[in-house]
């Protein structure tokens, strides 16, 4: 779906990606985590053609994302973090902006709205920032693009969007559609999100499924740290240990658990999940 | 749903389904939801429930028609009781055990 290859990429002196590759398949919901400013607004940007790479390749079905060629653009929906609706009724909008993407479904799209108790027939400039934005992701959804891009998605819903927005996503990913989102907010999308991609200032530190995490590493919950472990956090009643599994136990993956142990031993978990 | 941090959460579904499955919720013979029909529904990965209906099928508790879908097997809840009994005996027995001791109770002084 997403070949990218020894990307670089600055901001005039400003390094954000140097020599960085990765592969996205078809069929999977991936989280892309980092901590602020590691690029993956700028790396979703360059999926989405809206940035030029400085040097390497980024290929997405085939297409540079650059040329925004019409054939790359109706396959790919991008949604940025803080989307405002023009002044425009959201009904009417779809309708206009669906006849970009050919496999644009109408019906789904209004469906979505009365999932998430959105009005489409009132403006966007009437609604709230929260709901402007659940209004672009249903209509993001909609236009089954082979390629959507959100970029912190969670931001701005209120409680109960949040368990809907896990839902309409999981029902929206097909085997041959391709899901990509940058988030903080990993407590409301775990268990969606998979594989988890983690970035760091200048590359990708992890690209892996939970299946292979598990298998690779052990995250126990016990009253003391463990000397076996790489990483460890207090919690409520105990500590949560993050060690290499040996034991072929299997572990319910802690994304934030995962995120800092990725962070505090990024050769020893590079050489754990090299293949 | 609300899951605990203690299992992964593939096993943890597939133990609501067997109590679904025990309680006759979902009948032997009956089809179940399709896999991305059930992450829809849980707001979980599709491809956790793929593994979720393979661990269940290895276990002969659901199998799959081609391009039909998935359904209970007949016998699941007899296969699910002596699956889980095992497991109790293996896992929960011991851990009430240390803790009777523990507390200095008797098995007698509480069944």
């Amino acid at each position: 779906m997403v070949t990218i290859d020894n990307l670089s990429f600055n901001y005039s002196k400003h390094v954000v990606f140097n020599d960085v590759s990765m592969k996205l398949e078809a069929g999977k919901i991936y989280g892309l985590l980092g901590q602020n400013g590691v690029g993956k607004t700028t790396l979703l940007k360059i999926m989405s053609g809206l940035l030029k790479l400085k040097s390497g390749s980024c290929k997405v079905n085939g297409y540079e994302p650059f040329q925004r060629e019409p054939g790359f653009l109706g396959e790919l929906f991008f949604i940025p973090e803080d989307f405002m609706g023009p002044d425009l009724v959201v009904n009417k909008f779809a309708k206009l902006r669906g006849e970009f993407y050919p496999n644009y479904d109408h019906n789904k799209f209004s469906r979505l709205m009365t999932e998430f108790e959105v009005n489409g027939n009132s403006k966007f400039t009437k609604l709230s920032f929260g709901q402007q934005k659940k209004a672009i992701i249903a209509f993001a959804l909609s236009t089954n693009t082979k390629l959507i891009l959100m970029d912190e998605p969670s931001n701005g819903l209120d409680i109960p969007s949040k368990a809907q927005l896990r839902r309409v996503i999981s029902q929206a990913s097909t085997d041959d559609s391709c899901i990509v989102i940058s988030t903080h907010q990993v407590r409301d999308l775990e268990n969606l999100i998979d594989p988890i991609i983690i970035l760091d200032k200048n590359g990708v530190l992890l690209n892996a499924s939970i299946d292979e995490i598990s298998q690779k590493l052990c995250f126990e919950f016990s009253p003391t740290v463990s000397d076996k472990s790489m990483y460890s956090e207090q919690t409520l009643g105990g500590y949560i240990n993050v060690c290499k599994n040996e034991s072929n136990k299997e572990c319910k993956v802690n994304i934030e658990a995962l995120f800092n142990s990725v962070h505090q031993n990024r050769e020893l978990i590079k050489d754990i999940f090299k293949k | 749903m609300e899951f605990s941090e203690h299992k992964p959460i593939y096993l943890q579904i597939s133990d609501t389904i067997c109590d679904l499955i025990l309680t006759s919720e979902w009948k032997e013979e009956e089809r179940i939801p399709s896999v991305r029909e059930y992450g829809g529904i849980l707001g979980v990965n599709p491809n956790t429930i793929m593994r979720t209906y393979d661990h269940l099928q290895e276990a002969q508790i659901i199998y799959n028609k081609r391009g039909v879908g998935y359904f209970v097997n007949s016998g699941a809840q007899d296969r699910i009781i002596s699956i889980q009994r095992e497991q109790f005996i293996d896992e929960e027995v011991p851990k009430i055990k240390r803790r009777l001791e523990l507390l200095g109770l008797k098995a007698i002084d509480i069944f």
